[in-house]
């Protein structure tokens, strides 16, 4: 890659209860601007905490992650800021419950962006037509299936102009006759030249859509590379038994 | 008036004591209620109740609503990130406010409202001239405020904690996703124990009798010192409570209605 690095992680080490569980040993990682990756590995490998770090749900305990040039582990910045240019997108969708599709989605532009009501409204039905779900801006989340959620919440997100989108296995509490749609939202966000991190385990998009693969295993990058590198000629021998069990 | 002539109607039977259940049951309701205008001083009674309840209730939930947020857990074991001295300085005022409201909290819900009432009348504002209503309102705000925050911190903890991580994540600040995203869904889930909260708060406020706050139940004690009537007037007090109360049970019933609809 040759592109400007975007998110630079250097030496990234979580710590859970007082030390006693090593979630993160020492994990660096750059993210170039436009690129997609990937983020593969067995269940309880860090994965979730390793994304979680990037916009600081999790405060790093050793380490250092600079966004857009700037050192965000400094405590005297000030995290909001940044946060509004890195999309999150969870497992569970996290839509807000008492408000409509069109206020989840107009809620933080108008709050921290400034932008009027009628300007945050326009650019949320414009993205709501995008994922065809223009027809249910007044509905309330427990009135959509899981599929239309969470691609609401891809759109909630993209209503801040983010600069890099975290997807945090988007697809795992989904119906299988759901996956696909979501995935389609992914894949079209990626063609239109969106910087992406994702934890999945749809190895099938993965293949598809990363530019790059990191294989995470006990809190660290144990093997990265193209998707043609990592599966089909893995060079560690984790690699290639966590490979074996999910393909 | 068709009262008077009712009165005198059965003035007969009550000098030859010969009164049936009827004459009986006017002759009471006519003594404590009709005669010189006493019903008024039952409603201005309920007045004041509801005046001294209402606003006990809104310093009450203010209030209670900012010991709840003391009381999380996030800010009771808050750390400041990195050493600059004035966050940890920060940090450690937060931490030491979060003590004091928990122990606030005991102190209100560990000791009698009527106490708490006569140690305000007497001893904070012994030496000063403050209307009686606005001492009840202070007494009463500040013991269903420990009740209140109990119930806030209640609901704040059955959102799920994936709410908070979506609002931060766009980038809201730790108070605009308290204000926007977290109260209101807390708010939704501690209607029901609210709604039990306010119920006593406005039957409590009875206590205020003691200090000589002419509010319903006094009004009925009142009435009583006049006629020597010794079920009459308290009935008629406790049937003015028992609108007032059912009132609000059955509005409060209708908002969670209708809250549950709309969404979930
Ligand atoms: N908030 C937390 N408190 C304590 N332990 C945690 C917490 N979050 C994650 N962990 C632990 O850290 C390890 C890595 O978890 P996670 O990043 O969620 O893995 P993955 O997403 O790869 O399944 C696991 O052992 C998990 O139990
Ligand atoms: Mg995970």
């Amino acid at each position: 890659m040759t592109t400007d690095v975007i998110i630079s992680v250097k030496d990234l080490e979580k710590h859970f209860n007082d030390g006693e569980l090593k979630a993160l040993r020492g994990v660096s990682a750059d993210i170039h601007k436009g690129e997609v990756v990937v983020v593969i590995g067995p269940s309880g490998s860090g994965k979730s905490t390793f994304l979680r770090c990037l916009n600081l749900l999790e405060l790093p305990t050793k380490g250092k992650i600079t966004f857009e040039g700037v050192d965000i582990t400094d405590p005297k910045v000030n995290i909001n800021v940044h946060r509004q240019k890195m999309g999150m997108v969870f497992q569970h969708f996290n839509l807000f419950p008492h408000m409509t599709v069109l206020r989840n989605m107009t809620l933080a532009p108008m709050k921290l962006l400034k932008k009027s009501k009628k300007d945050a409204e326009e650019k949320a039905m414009g993205l709501l037509k995008r994922v065809n779900l223009e027809n249910r801006a007044d509905a309330y989340p427990s009135q959509l299936s899981g599929g239309q959620k969470q691609r609401i919440a891809i759109v909630r997100a993209l209503c801040m102009e983010p600069e890099v989108m975290l997807f945090d296995e988007p697809t795992s509490a989904l119906d299988p006759e759901m996956v696909g749609e979501v995935l389609d939202v992914m894949k079209r966000l990626a063609k239109d030249g969106m910087t992406m991190v994702v934890v999945t385990h749809e190895m099938g998009f993965a293949r598809e859509v990363a530019d790059r693969v990191l294989f995470m295993d006990e809190g660290q990058i144990v093997e990265e590379g193209t998707p043609d590198e990592i599966f089909s000629h893995p060079q560690q021998q984790r690699t290639k038994d966590f490979l074996n069990k999910v393909l | 008036m068709i009262f008077e002539q009712w009165w005198e109607a059965i003035q007969p039977a009550l000098q030859s004591n010969t009164l049936n259940f009827w004459q009986t049951i006017y002759k009471e309701i006519y003594l404590n209620v009709i005669k010189e205008g006493r019903w008024l001083n039952y409603l201005q009674g309920l007045g004041k109740t509801l005046e001294v309840s209402v606003f006990a209730i809104l310093v009450g939930l203010f209030l209670g609503t900012i010991l709840a947020i003391l009381r999380l857990p996030e800010i009771k074991d808050m750390n400041a990130r990195g050493k600059g001295g004035l966050k940890q300085v920060g940090a450690a005022i937060v931490r030491f406010l979060s003590k004091i409201a928990g122990g606030y909290i005991n102190l209100m819900r560990g000791t009698p409202l009527l106490l708490q009432v006569l140690l305000i009348n007497f001893g904070v504002f012994g030496s000063i001239r403050i209307e009686k209503i606005i001492i009840g309102v202070i007494a009463c705000g500040l013991n269903s405020a420990a009740y209140v925050a109990e119930i806030v911190r209640g609901g704040i903890m059955s959102v799920e904690k994936g709410q908070t991580e979506a609002g931060r994540s766009l980038g809201l600040s730790g108070f605009q996703t308290m204000m926007y995203i977290v109260l209101p869904q807390a708010a939704k889930s501690a209607l029901p124990a609210m709604c039990n909260e306010f119920i006593s708060l406005i039957k409590e406020t009875s206590v205020l009798s003691y200090i000589a706050l002419t509010e319903l139940t006094k009004a009925g004690d009142y009435i009583r010192s006049r006629t020597f009537s010794a079920f009459t007037p308290y009935i008629v007090s406790g049937l003015l409570y028992l609108i007032v109360t059912l009132t609000l049970t059955t509005l409060i019933g209708k908002l969670e209605r209708r809250l549950r609809n709309s969404d979930h």
